[in-house]
C-alpha cells in the first residue's frame, strides 16, 4: 500500500486533465467569445498531455496507491489512453456542429474533460468505494452532456432518462457494494476475492449482491436489460456526445466490469477460467445469455430504425452484446479479445458517428433517407461511411472482422459453440441494418444531386478514422500484442 | 525459375488489385483511359494464365502434399495466431484459375458499354477479380476466407448499383445470403485452428494441408458428431454458393438484375467456388463424413438437375431461364463428386470448367439482346434468325453446349459425371439421364419461340451483334469446341489431383 503522498507521482494524467478543466475556466472569464477556439484547442492539449503521462507514466506500475483506491497497471492505461483517444476524436467532431450553433461553449469540455477524468478512474479503481464514486464522476457530467442543447425537447428528455436511470443502476450497485462489504468485510476487490476463496460465505446474498453489482455495470455498458435508456440518449443527445457515450462510458464499464469479476471471481492462475462460485452458479452460462440477449435485441431492433443516430445506438448496443463474449469466460485470452475490439470500434464507430455529423450538419437531418445520394453528392464521405459500416457489420477486410475473430476465437476453444452460432447469426442480421444506408447512399436517387462540400478539417479526420479501420484488418499484430500485454491487472 | 514464373500467383491476384487503384487516379472524364486500365489489368493475369497452363507440371498431385503444390509461396502474416499468406497451386485449382483469368478479361471487355459511373464499375470489378484469384490459390485457411468475403463488397455494389429494375432487393439478397453461409464456414475454421496442431511446431495453425492429416486432429475433433456438424457448416456455406436446392433462390434475382458481365462473372467464376470449396476443404479434411453423406449429395444434385431444368422451362424471362440452367448443370457437379469416382471427381470438375465457358457465352448473348431490344421476354420476340442470322449461330451454339450436344464441352464432362457415378449410384443416375430430356427441352423450346417461327415486325431492325461481342464470344466458343472434341488437355491438367482426391477419401473407407 502505498500512502497519499507517494500515490502522487502516479496521479498525473488525472493532474493534467484537472488543470486542463481549471485553465479553461479561467480563460473563459478572461474572453469575451463564448464559442472561442481556444477551448477546443486547449481541450486538445489537455487531452494529449494526459495521453502522454498515462502511457509513459514517469514512476512505473503501481498497485495499492492511494491507500489501496487505485492500481496503476497496464489494463488501466490501456483504457485511459483508449478513452482520451475517443475524446480527442470527439473534441474534433465537436468544432463543427450544426446542433450546437457552431462550436459549444466551454461547459461542454469541462463536462467531457470531467467525465474523462472518472473513467480514467474507474478503470483503474481497486476498492468499491473508489468505484463508486468514479461511476458517479463518469455518469454525472454524462448527464449534462446529453442535454446540452437546452431549446431542444429531445436533449432534454435524454438527460432526463440518463439521470433517472443512472440513478437506479447506482444504487442497485452501491447496495449491492454494502452487501458485499458486510459479507467480507472488506472494500478491497482484492480482498473481497480472497474471502470469496475461502468458500464459506452464504451463497444467496452473495450472488444477490452480485447481480446488484452487475446491474450497475450493465447499465454503463448498455447491456439489455439494463439497456433502455440508451436509444433515447443517443437520439436526443447532439452528435459529438452520443459518439463519446458509445464508445468512452462504455470502455470504462467493461474496464470495471472485467476488472472488478475477474479481480472477485477468477482464480488467479494464468489461463484458467474457474469463477468461483461456479458450483452454486454457472456464471458463464448467465453471462453468455447475457450477451446473447443483448446482441440479439440490439440488432433485431436496429432493423427498424429510420434515424441513424437511433440506428447506431442499437448497433452499439449489440456491439456491447459481442464484447460481452470475451467477458463471459473470464480468461486472459478473452480479455484480450475485448480490448482488440475496443480499439477497432473506437476508429469505426466513431468514424460512423462522424459521418452522421457532416450529414446532419449540410441535410438538416439524420434519417436514412438523408443519406440518399451521398454516394454521388459527396463521394469521399460515403465510400468512408460504407467502410465503417462494413467494419461494424465484421466483414474482412476491415478492422471489424478482426476484432470479431478474436471474439469468435475464444469462445470457440472454450467450445461455447451455442453462443457462437448465436453472434455468427447475429453478423447476418448486423449487415441487413448497416446495409440500408450504405443503400441509400449508393443505390437510391437523391432530391438534389447538388455535391456537398466537405471541409479540409473533416476530410483529414475522416482520413484518420478510416486508416486504421482498414489498415487493421489487413495488419493487426502490433495492436493484438498491446491487448494482450495489456491485460495485466494488479490487484491481487 | 525466374522472378515472375515463382510469384505468378501473386501477380495474378494484385496486379487486378493495382488496376483498381490506379483507375481511382484518373482525372475525370477520361473514359478511355479507364477502360483501358482495366483491360490491361485484367489481360495481364490472362497472359500469366495461359504462361502457368504451359509450365504446370501434371504430374504433380497436391491435394494434401504441401511440397507437390506448385508456385507456392509462402509468408508469415500475423505470426502471433499463425496466420500465413500461403498460395499454391494444383490440378483442382488450375483450372478455375485459367477460367477466372480467361472470364475476367472478356467481362471487362464486355462492360465496355457501360456509361454510368464505369470508374466505380471498373474499380470493384477489378477488386472482384482479386477476390476471385485470390479464393482460388489460397492454401491457408484464414487467406481463403479473407479472399472469399473481400468478393462480396464488389460484387454487392456491382448489382446494388448497375443492375435491373430490382438491384437493391437482389444485391442485399445475395449478400445476406454468402455471408449467412460464410459465417458458418468462420465457425468452422476457429474450431480447426483450436483443435488441431501442427506436429513439427506444435502450434495451432490455418494451413489447409494439415487440417488434411488427421493425425494432427484432436480427440474431440475426432468424435463423430462434432465432424458431422462441422462439415455441415462448411457444406451449408458452400451450397449457398453453388447454389445448391433449398439454399438457391438468391440465385435467380441476382442473375436477372446484375449487369451482363457481372451475370457472366457470377455465373461462370462464383458459382464454382461452392464446389471447389468442397474440393479443397470438405472433402480431404473430413473424408469420413463426405462418404457418410455422399448418397445425400448426390440425391441433392440430382434435385437440382431435375428441378433447376423444371424451373428454367417455366421461366418467361430470358436471363432467368439462364439462371435456372446453371442450378441445374451444377446439380451434375454435386453428382459427380459424390461418387467419390476417380471419373465422376474429373467429370465434376470438368464440368465446372465447362459450364463456366457455356454460361458465360449464354449470359454475353442475352446481354447482347437485351442491350437492343430492352427487354428478355421469350414470348415478346419470334423470327429472329432471319434478322440477325450471325447472332442465332452463336446462341444456337451456346444453347446446344449447353444442353450437352456431343462435340462439346458440355457433352464431355455431363459424359464423365454419368459414367463415373453409374456404378455407384444405378438408379440416381438414370434418373438424373432423364432430367437431362429437360434440359434439352427448355433450351429447344427457347430457341423456338424467339429465333424461329414468324418474324415480330417489331424487331425487323435489330441490330446485328458487333464486333466487341463476337470478340467476347468467340474465345469462348472456340474453347467449348476445343474442349469438346480433345477434352485431354484439360483432364490431364486435374487428373492426377483429382485422382488423389479420391484416393484419400476414399482411404477411410
Amino acid at each position: 500500500m502505498l500512502d497519499n503522498l507517494a500515490s502522487v507521482g502516479y496521479f498525473l494524467p488525472e493532474f493534467a486533465l484537472t488543470a486542463t478543466i481549471l485553465v479553461l475556466i479561467v480563460v473563459r472569464v478572461a474572453t469575451k467569445d463564448p464559442q472561442s477556439v481556444a477551448f477546443p484547442f486547449l481541450s486538445l492539449v489537455g487531452i494529449g498531455l494526459s495521453i502522454l503521462l498515462a502511457s509513459i507514466v514517469p514512476a512505473g506500475e503501481a498497485k495499492g496507491t492511494f491507500e489501496g483506491m487505485v492500481a496503476y497497471d497496464a489494463f488501466a492505461v490501456f483504457f485511459k489512453v483508449l478513452t482520451a483517444l475517443a475524446a480527442v476524436i470527439v473534441v474534433f467532431m465537436s468544432m463543427d456542429s450544426r446542433e450546437m450553433e457552431g462550436r459549444p461553449q466551454v461547459e461542454f469540455y469541462v463536462f467531457m474533460l470531467a467525465s474523462l477524468i472518472g473513467m480514467f478512474l474507474l478503470s483503474a479503481s481497486t476498492d468499491i468505494v473508489m468505484l463508486y464514486l468514479s461511476f458517479e464522476l463518469v455518469s454525472i457530467p454524462s448527464y449534462l452532456l446529453a442535454g446540452y442543447v437546452k431549446g431542444k425537447v429531445q436533449s432534454t428528455e435524454a438527460a432526463m432518462k440518463y439521470v433517472v436511470y443512472g440513478a437506479t443502476a447506482s444504487g442497485s450497485m452501491i447496495y449491492g457494494f454494502s452487501m458485499l462489504f458486510g459479507l467480507t468485510g472488506s472494500t478491497q476487490i482484492g480482498e473481497i476475492g480472497k474471502a470469496l476463496a475461502t468458500g464459506n460465505l452464504p451463497v444467496v446474498p452473495l450472488v444477490l449482491a452480485c447481480v446488484l453489482v452487475a446491474a450497475g455495470f450493465g447499465y454503463k455498458i448498455a447491456a439489455v436489460p439494463f439497456h433502455m435508456w440508451s436509444p433515447d440518449v443517443y437520439e436526443g443527445a447532439p452528435t459529438p456526445a452520443t459518439a463519446f457515450f458509445s464508445v468512452a462510458p462504455k470502455a470504462a464499464g467493461f474496464a470495471v466490469l472485467i476488472r472488478f469479476f475477474y479481480t472477485v471471481f477468477a482464480v488467479s492462475e494464468p489461463g484458467s477460467s474457474v469463477w468461483r462460485l461456479s458450483t452454486e452458479v454457472d456464471w458463464t452460462l448467465l453471462f453468455a445469455v447475457l450477451s446473447a440477449i443483448t446482441m440479439t435485441v440490439g440488432n433485431l431492433v436496429a432493423i427498424k430504425q429510420d434515424n441513424v443516430k437511433r440506428l447506431l445506438a442499437y448497433s452499439s448496443i449489440a456491439h456491447a452484446g459481442y464484447m460481452l463474449m470475451g467477458f463471459v469466460l473470464l480468461t486472459p485470452a478473452g480479455i484480450q479479445a475485448v480490448l482488440f475490439y475496443f480499439v477497432v470500434y473506437l476508429f469505426m464507430n466513431l468514424g460512423a458517428f462522424y459521418v452522421v455529423l457532416v450529414v446532419g450538419n449540410s441535410c438538416n437531418g439524420e434519417d436514412i433517407s438523408d443519406f440518399r445520394g451521398l454516394g454521388t453528392r459527396a463521394p469521399f464521405m460515403a465510400v468512408s461511411m460504407a467502410v465503417f459500416l462494413f467494419a461494424l457489420t465484421g466483414i474482412p477486410p476491415f478492422s471489424g472482422f478482426i476484432g470479431k475473430l478474436y471474439l469468435f476465437a475464444e469462445v470457440i476453444n472454450r467450445q461455447i459453440y451455442w453462443l457462437v452460432i448465436i453472434a455468427a447469426l447475429n453478423s447476418a442480421v448486423g449487415l441487413y441494418y448497416y446495409a440500408r444506408i450504405v443503400k441509400s447512399m449508393f443505390f437510391d436517387v437523391p432530391e438534389s444531386t447538388e455535391a456537398i462540400a466537405v471541409p479540409a478539417i473533416p476530410r483529414a479526420l475522416l482520413v484518420l478514422l478510416v486508416a486504421p479501420t482498414l489498415i487493421l484488418g489487413v495488419y493487426w499484430e502490433p495492436v493484438a500484442r498491446i491487448a494482450s500485454n495489456s491485460i495485466r491487472m494488479l490487484a491481487f | 525459375m525466374g522472378f515472375f514464373d515463382s510469384h505468378i500467383l501473386t501477380l495474378m491476384t494484385f496486379i487486378p488489385l493495382l488496376g483498381g487503384a490506379l483507375i481511382l487516379c484518373v482525372p475525370k472524364g477520361k473514359d478511355d483511359v479507364i477502360k483501358g486500365v482495366a483491360a490491361v489489368a485484367s489481360f495481364i493475369p490472362l497472359l500469366l494464365a495461359v504462361r502457368m497452363f504451359y509450365i504446370y507440371d501434371r504430374t504433380m498431385a497436391g491435394v494434401n502434399a504441401a511440397d507437390q503444390f506448385q508456385f507456392v509461396e509462402r509468408y508469415s502474416w500475423i505470426p502471433n495466431i499463425n496466420v500465413e499468406y500461403f498460395v499454391g497451386a494444383d490440378g483442382i485449382s488450375v483450372p478455375m484459375i485459367l477460367l477466372t483469368a480467361l472470364l475476367s478479361f472478356l467481362a471487362v471487355i464486355g462492360s465496355f458499354g457501360i456509361e454510368k459511373k464505369i470508374r466505380g464499375y471498373m474499380a470493384l470489378f477489378l477488386l472482384l477479380e482479386t477476390g476471385m484469384m485470390g479464393t482460388f490459390i489460397a492454401l491457408d485457411f484464414f487467406l481463403f476466407y479473407v479472399f472469399w468475403e473481400i468478393m462480396l463488397l464488389p460484387m454487392y455494389f456491382l448489382i446494388g448499383v448497375w443492375g435491373g429494375p430490382r438491384k437493391e432487393y437482389a444485391a442485399i439478397k445475395f449478400f445476406l445470403y454468402t455471408l449467412a453461409g460464410s459465417v458458418l464456414m468462420l465457425i468452422v475454421m476457429l474450431a480447426l485452428y483450436f483443435n488441431t496442431t501442427d506436429p513439427a511446431t506444435g502450434k495451432h495453425t490455418f494451413s489447409l494441408i494439415h487440417y488434411m492429416n488427421q493425425a494432427t486432429h484432436n480427440s474431440w475433433i475426432k468424435g463423430f458428431d462434432v465432424r458431422i456438424l462441422l462439415w455441415l457448416g462448411l457444406f451449408i456455406g458452400f451450397a449457398i454458393k453453388v447454389p445448391l436446392f433449398p439454399f438457391h433462390t438468391w440465385l435467380p434475382d441476382a442473375h436477372v438484375e446484375a449487369p451482363t458481365a457481372i451475370s457472366v462473372i457470377l455465373a461462370g467464376v462464383l458459382l464454382k467456388m461452392g464446389t471447389y470449396g468442397m474440393m479443397r476443404i470438405s472433402f480431404p479434411i473430413f473424408p469420413d463424413i463426405t462418404v457418410y453423406f455422399a448418397v445425400p449429395m448426390a440425391i441433392l444434385g440430382i434435385i437440382n438437375i431435375i428441378y433447376g431444368a423444371l424451373c428454367a422451362m417455366a421461366q418467361s424471362d430470358l436471363k432467368k431461364l439462364v439462371a435456372y440452367s446453371s442450378v441445374s448443370h451444377m446439380g451434375f457437379c454435386l453428382l459427380g463428386m459424390a461418387a467419390l469416382t476417380p471419373l465422376g471427381m474429373v467429370g465434376a470438375a470438368m464440368q465446372m470448367f465447362s459450364h463456366g465457358l457455356i454460361t458465360a457465352m449464354l449470359f454475353f448473348l442475352v446481354g447482347v439482346v437485351y442491350d437492343r431490344a430492352h427487354h428478355r421476354q421469350i414470348d415478346g420476340f419470334g423470327g429472329l434468325g432471319v434478322v440477325v442470322p450471325i447472332y442465332t449461330g452463336y446462341i444456337a451454339f451456346a444453347f446446344f453446349a449447353s444442353l450437352g450436344l456431343p462435340g462439346m464441352s458440355g457433352f464431355i464432362a455431363e459424359q464423365m459425371v454419368f459414367l463415373g457415378s453409374f456404378p455407384i449410384f444405378r438408379t440416381l443416375v438414370i434418373i438424373a439421364a432423364l432430367g437431362i430430356v429437360f434440359v434439352a427441352a427448355f433450351h429447344l423450346w427457347a430457341l423456338q419461340r424467339v429465333f424461329l417461327g414468324p418474324l415480330n415486325p417489331k424487331y425487323a431492325n435489330l441490330e446485328e451483334i458487333n464486333k466487341r461481342e463476337m470478340f467476347c464470344l468467340t474465345p469462348l466458343a472456340i474453347l467449348v469446341l476445343f474442349v469438346g472434341v480433345w477434352p485431354m488437355t484439360v483432364v490431364n491438367l486435374m487428373s492426377v489431383s483429382l485422382v488423389r482426391l479420391v484416393d484419400l477419401v476414399k482411404a477411410v473407407i
